[in-house]
């Protein structure tokens, strides 16, 4: 009998505050949590959730999943202690970069005040890795553990590859997701200097005046359990995981392939892999980042995986048009708000869309949420993840009923 | 950096930098072991730093081993110093 990989517990630390459930409560009702062109976790407090050991012993991206991932657990109902064997269950983080703050604070100590005065901490602190490890450490989990590094995809590639660690039978759950934190001032002022960013410093999505993307910061967490087991254990499924694509544009360091064919390959493997077809999806959480070029290419990656006429009857939202990108916690975010949208069968809505551009003509729920189908047919929908490099990764989710 | 620092000068700066670290402080005392402390190698490496900061002795990685309670820490330290 094949694993499947449920999802039993979601939780994120986003711009619009401290919850799984605030993030798809606020989107849906058109809150952003972009202020002065940033999407800073301005509510999040490192203090108010973590012990001054914990706090001292992490860079903010590890602070961010901590804390998501605490929420996440709690709303799978486990303990303290894990409810399989401690090395059957994985921590699979992703980022974009790691702790680039971290990283910046010590290059800068070392330049002003001598190598003596550089932390021992820097390292274990700044590490791509960190989250997955100190998440670990705090729960005991001793399966498989890494960092996934993909830029904007990571956190789809991390949720993705938990899936198939419980399918394969290398574990029977996985902590899942991603985090980020990259407010610093290297890392805003180099996206800034490639002009990937917004100058407005307004995140909108599909709009003929988009300019670059607003940046963002935060942490998505999915508890993913094989599901006979989560059954056994009278856990709550909340979906699962359906199917995952992933592909590669080779094309260039930053920009996506114009006609989004690797992307569009990405959807289709998604969709195979879910065993489902184009129609029997209800909803696409478009990576949608308000970059002149992703907006564009995607649009026609979702016209050629799903057909033109398909894709032009699907909502296609975007999170990003209300928290900004958080890069490598993205993906895990954005998986969190597509379940919960699927669950309360609503398409939130692409904020700050008014000016429509030539060829990007898809339904982008501009005029607020709206209803999706309701009935027996299961909510299906898919969440993309596109990131420098050229990495692709498409995640399917049906949630349940 | 002088030779007039007393020891409960030292105990004193070494237990704020414990309570940095995330020790609570009422379980601070000469005769507390560090891994009672929650305090680790890693933790021990930023105590040399302070030491070194503050009074301009060197100690190495080292130097700590057999280091287990915080006595013994201020000790390795007043004797570095005069």
């Amino acid at each position: 009998m094949s694993r499947t990989a449920v999802i039993t517990g979601v939780g994120a630390v986003t711009p619009l505050g401290v919850g799984a459930r605030t993030l798809h409560e606020r989107w849906t009702a058109g809150n952003s949590g972009i202020e002065d062109g940033v999407g800073a976790c301005s509510e999040f407090e490192p203090t108010d959730h973590l012990s001054t050991k914990e706090v001292r012993r992490s860079d903010r991206f590890t602070q961010l999943a901590l804390v998501a991932a605490a929420e996440a657990l709690e709303d799978a109902g486990w303990d303290d202690a894990p409810p399989y064997e401690r090395d059957r269950v994985g921590s699979v983080i992703g980022t974009g970069i790691g702790g680039i703050g971290t990283l910046e604070k010590q290059h800068l100590t070392l330049q002003e005040r001598g190598p003596e005065k550089v932390s021992p901490l820097a390292i274990p602190l700044l590490m791509a890795n960190a989250a997955s490890g100190v998440l670990a450490m705090r729960y005991g989990l001793e399966g498989q553990s890494f960092g996934t590094v993909s830029a904007c995809a990571a956190s789809s590639h991390s949720i993705g590859l938990s899936a198939r660690l419980i399918a394969y039978g290398d574990a029977d759950a996985v902590v899942t997701g991603g985090s980020e934190s990259t407010l610093t001032p290297l890392a805003t002022t180099a996206f800034r200097r490639m002009e990937a960013t917004s100058p407005s410093g307004i995140s909108r999505p599909f709009d003929a005046r988009r300019d670059g993307f607003v940046m963002g910061e935060g942490a998505g967490v999915l508890v993913l359990e094989e599901e006979s087991k989560a059954r056994e254990r009278g856990a709550r499924i909340l979906g699962r995981v359906r199917g995952y694509g992933a592909t590669s544009d080779a094309h260039h360091l930053t920009a996506p392939e114009p006609h989004g064919q690797g992307a569009a390959r990405a959807v289709e493997r998604a969709l195979e892999d879910a065993g489902v077809g184009p129609d029997d999806l209800l909803y696409v959480n478009a990576h949608g980042t308000s970059t002149p070029l992703n907006d564009r290419s995607e649009t026609e990656a979702l016209k050629s995986a799903l057909g033109d006429e398909r894709a032009h009857e699907l909502p296609v939202s975007s999170t990003k048009s209300a928290i900004g990108h958080l890069l490598g916690a993205a993906g895990a975010v954005e998986a969190i708000a597509t379940l919960l949208a699927l669950r309360d069968r609503v398409a939130p809505p692409t904020l700050n869309y008014e000016e429509p551009d030539e060829g990007l003509d898809l339904d982008y729920v501009t005029d607020g949420a709206k209803p999706l189908p309701n009935g027996d047919t299961p909510a299906i929908g898919i969440s993309n993840s596109f990131g420098f490099g050229g990495h692709n990764a498409v995640i399917c989710l049906e949630a349940a009923q | 950096m002088s030779t007039t620092v007393t020891k409960d000068q030292i105990e004193e700066r070494v237990r704020e930098a414990l309570i940095e670290f995330g020790a609570e402080p009422d379980q601070i005392n000469r005769d507390a072991e560090f891994e009672a402390l929650d305090v680790d190698s890693l933790d021990l490496v930023e105590l040399a730093q302070i030491a070194e900061e503050e009074w301009g002795v060197q100690i190495k990685g080292e130097d700590m081993e057999g280091i287990k309670t915080v006595g013994q820490a201020v000790d390795l330290v007043a004797g570095r110093i005069s």
